[in-house]
Formats: C-alpha cells, structure tokens, sequence
C-alpha cells in the first residue's frame, strides 16, 4: 500500500498540500476502485475463455459471431444485457434479505483482495496474519450465500443454499489443515513472508519442500478450493438437473450478475492463494526479478493457469452427488490432511 | 481519524445489537449479529489485536452464526418466511438489564487507578499467543479441546441413532 500511495502522490504532487486524513483513505479507495476494475474485466476475459474451452472440448466452436475475431465481444455483449435487464424480485421473497444478499456475497469474495500479495509491492494491506485473515473473511460470504436463499422464499434456493454452506463450512477445514502445513514450514502467516521464504528459483518453491507432504497439501487445497468456490465437480449447490440453479435461482439482472462475478473474483482468489503458498508468488521459474512489472505478470500467469485447470475440471468430471460430497471431505480429505499436517511437522521437527 | 474508525465500528456493534433485541423477525434478528460481530472484529483490530479480529469473524461469522441460522430455518415452518420473536417481560428485563449497567458502571468508576498502557503499535501477536498456550494455559487450553470432542462425539452419536 505504502508503495501505491506513493506512487499516486509523485504522479499528483498537489496532493501534499491537502491534509493525511483525506488524502490516504482515497488513495486506498482508489486502489480498491483499480482492484474492482481489475475483477471485472478478469472476469469478462475468463468467461470467454471458458465458453471457448468448453466449445472445443466437446467438439464444437463456440461463441463466433460477435466482435469479429472468435467472438471475443460475446462476454460484453452479455454483460451489457445482464445490466440493462430488468432487475426482477418476486412478490413474497423478503425484500430486504433478497437485496443485500448479493452485496455480502461480493463484499466477502472482494475482502480477501486487499491481503493477496499481487508483487513484493502491490499488496492491499500487508498483514501479519494475512492468510489467516483470507480464511475468516472469505467465510462470511456464507452469510451472505444462506440470506439470497432465505430470502428467495423458493424452496430450490434455499435446498441450494443449505447444500453450498454445508460444503463451504465442510471444506474450509482441510484447506485451513493444508494452509498449516506452510505456515509451519515457513513459521509465518504473513504472505509475504511465505513468498519469501521461496526465493531462489523454481526448486526451493513450497510445493518442493518436506518430502511428499507439501505436494499433497497442495493437492488437498486445490481440491477443497474447487469445492469452496461451488466449481464442478462440486457444483452441488447449483446442480441444474436436480435445483434448477440453487440459491441464486431468483435473481436476475444485475444482482445475478454481482453473484456471478463473486464466484470469478473467488476462482482467481483461490488461483492466487494457491500459487502464492506453493508456487513461489510473484517470484519467476528463476527467481524474483527486480523489473517493477515482472511480480504482477508472473503472479496473474499463475494465478490464471489454476483457473485454467479449474475449468478443465469442469469439462472433464462429471458431478457428486450430495452424499458423496461429504464423504470426500470427511473420510478422505479430512483425515488425509490430518495425517499430512502430523507427517509436515515430524519432518520438519526432524530436519531442523 | 482513529477516533472516527472507532465511533464507526462501535455504532455498527450497538445497532446490530439493537436490531437484534428489537426485530420482531427473528431472521432478522440472527443476521444482525453479522453486523455486531464484524464491528467488534473492527474493535478488537483497533487495539492491535488483529489476531483475535479475524479469529472472531471466522468463528462468530463463519460458525456460530451459520448455526443459529440453520437452527432457524430448519425448525420453521417452511411454508412461511415469518418468523417473530416477541419480546414480552419488558419491565423486569429493563429492570434487571438496568441494575447490571450500575453495577458494571460502580465496579468501573471505583477502581481510582486504571494503569493505562501506551499503543505497542504493529507487533506479532500470534508467536505470543501461540507460546502461551502451550505453557502458562496449556491446561485450560486442552480442557477446552476435550470438551470440545465430546461434544462432537455427542453430537455424532445422536444423529446415528436416529437414524437407525
């Protein structure tokens, strides 16, 4: 943050004349305002990306027609009707859960941005506690999540919403068991420190480190990430054959499309977090580099590339059912992740 | 400005307590106490205790409130989204919650020397924590998990026998 206000303040030397207390909570309004943007134009290009995807996976060519090249205007053709359409409550849903659901939903997914370290400069708030303080906010947007479903008064949407916040609570302990094991290998929970800590090229990244017990942390946080962001093959609370679209089965227009964007900004959340714990952040395949650029290019290309793998997931697995759901967080990956923490920390009490 | 941060965060955790108390939806009531729990999340931050800040919202936020409301809507009748809660004794609870606030208000104001310590500014409080509860309340600390356990085992066993 630091950076950025300075960077902002040489751009606008006028600035120095006008007193701290309103220049420093704009300039963080600014950076939050960048941040937003930033979501949403990742998510119109993503979303193209995954229709493509999609489209070739199953042999097909997908959007072709508008903007000209392979469609690439198809995402803002559609935003821009999801904004001018009109915004539809039903009459008995509760008017002013149904209204703010969405907000919470968001206000939780766009949180968790203000900790994630984007280069060894660009971070919102370098905390002490950073990814502990992801894991708390990211859980209120469950509140959020069982509101829009409380809300909708429609029994789809809140079947919906029960199953997504089951699977959210559910899920959120093997991923805060494979956080531990890096934060016992680092001894940090600040984020950057954790990125620290992998200095020195591709090898000394996490996902290397403790034998085999950092790998398969990786893995159990890749999975449950795919769960906690509601993505096949954990699409249960959405699941259309059997709820029509779960807990935002009401909604429309603008509101729709807010939870929409929560769900990508919580994709790229969990890419980030991902490659920022095991995969050396903003640091390149030989190390970090002093450009200014380099850290905010390497960060997006790995934060992109799990996306990626997220949306191969979906064209490629099919869905669980609700009870199988559970048994894979709580037979397998729970006890997994356990065993995997106490295995990380013999290890390092041994090695060290 | 700290000042300003501080009034925010104590209006947000007095009028979710407020909504919370005098909502005669009871929905309402239960997600209200998001509000008070992210204001006092904000408070606990402004005293430099950042861990115990977002151990608050992942507990109160992201726990126990997601139990009060699934115990909400799973007892309702699902037919109806109205559910009210009346809040019938008024007098002996203004009574009763009013004596409380003098006796705190006596404690308070008849302890003559507060010991007032200056702000540590940002440190990490997480090692202290951590090395605290291993030591010095590494008991109360594994009571507390034990009891835990068995309420979790509790909790196992009556969902199977009714299973069955």
């Amino acid at each position: 943050m630091d950076y950025f206000i300075q960077i902002v303040t040489d751009l606008l030397p006028g600035l120095n004349g006008l007193p701290q207390w309103l220049v420093i909570p704009s300039i963080m309004f600014l950076f939050g305002a960048l941040i937003f943007t930033g979501i949403a134009i990742y998510s119109l290009i993503i979303l193209w990306f995954e229709r493509k995807i999609a489209a070739h996976m199953q042999d097909r060519l997908g959007p072709m027609e508008v903007g000209g090249w392979h469609g690439w205007l198809q995402t803002v053709a559609d935003a821009v009707k999801l904004l001018l359409k009109e915004d539809i409550i039903p009459a008995v849903a509760d008017r002013k859960l149904f209204k703010l659901a969405p907000y919470i939903v968001f206000l939780a997914a766009f949180a968790v941005f203000a900790a994630l370290p984007f280069s060894d400069k660009i971070i919102g708030s370098e905390l002490n506690i950073g990814i502990f303080y992801i894991l708390s906010v990211s859980s209120v947007g469950v509140v959020g999540i069982l509101m829009a479903g409380w809300g909708s008064n429609n029994k789809w949407a809140l079947f919906g919403s029960m199953r997504s916040v089951a699977q959210f609570v559910s899920y959120e302990i093997p991923i805060g068991l494979s956080i531990l094991v890096v934060v016992m290998s680092v001894g940090s929970l600040s984020m950057r420190d954790i990125v620290m800590a992998q200095d020195g090229g591709i090898f000394n990244w996490m996902i290397w480190q403790n034998a085999p017990f950092n790998f398969i942390a990786f893995l159990i946080l890749f999975i449950a990430g795919t769960a906690e962001t509601n993505r096949v093959p954990f699409d249960i609370p959405e699941a259309e054959s059997e709820l029509v679209a779960g807990f935002h089965v009401e909604y429309s227009g603008m509101r729709f499309s807010i939870f929409f964007l929560a769900e990508y900004a919580n994709m790229l959340a969990v890419g980030i977090i991902a490659s920022t714990l095991f995969l050396g952040g903003w640091q390149g395949i030989t190390g970090a580099s002093s450009a200014p650029g380099i850290g905010l290019i390497w960060m997006l290309l790995k934060g992109f590339l799990i996306v990626l793998v997220m949306i191969w997931f979906r064209w490629t697995l099919p869905r669980l059912r609700v009870d199988q759901l559970m048994y894979v967080c709580w037979k397998v990956l729970v006890p997994i992740s356990f065993f995997n923490m106490v295995g990380a920390g013999i290890w390092i009490g041994l090695s060290s | 400005m700290e000042s300003f941060v501080f009034y925010i965060f104590a209006l947000m955790t007095i009028t979710g307590g407020w909504i919370v108390i005098y909502s005669r939806n009871l929905i309402y009531s239960a997600f209200s106490l998001l509000i008070t729990f992210v204001g006092l999340a904000g408070l606990y931050g402004l005293l430099m205790a950042d861990f115990i800040a977002a151990t608050q919202i992942l507990i109160y936020a992201g726990a126990v409130l997601i139990l009060l409301l699934f115990g909400i809507m799973l007892t309702a009748r699902k037919t109806s989204i109205e559910i009210t809660q009346s809040n019938l004794p008024r007098l002996p609870g203004a009574i009763i919650s009013s004596l409380i606030f003098l006796l705190l208000m006596v404690v308070i104001f008849s302890e003559p020397n507060w010991n007032s310590a200056t702000n540590p500014g940002v440190r990490e409080t997480v090692p202290m924590i951590g090395k605290l509860l291993m030591t010095k309340y590494l008991i109360p600390f594994e009571l507390a998990s034990i009891l835990l356990l068995a309420a979790l085992i509790g909790s196992v066993f009556i969902a199977r026998r009714e299973e069955s």
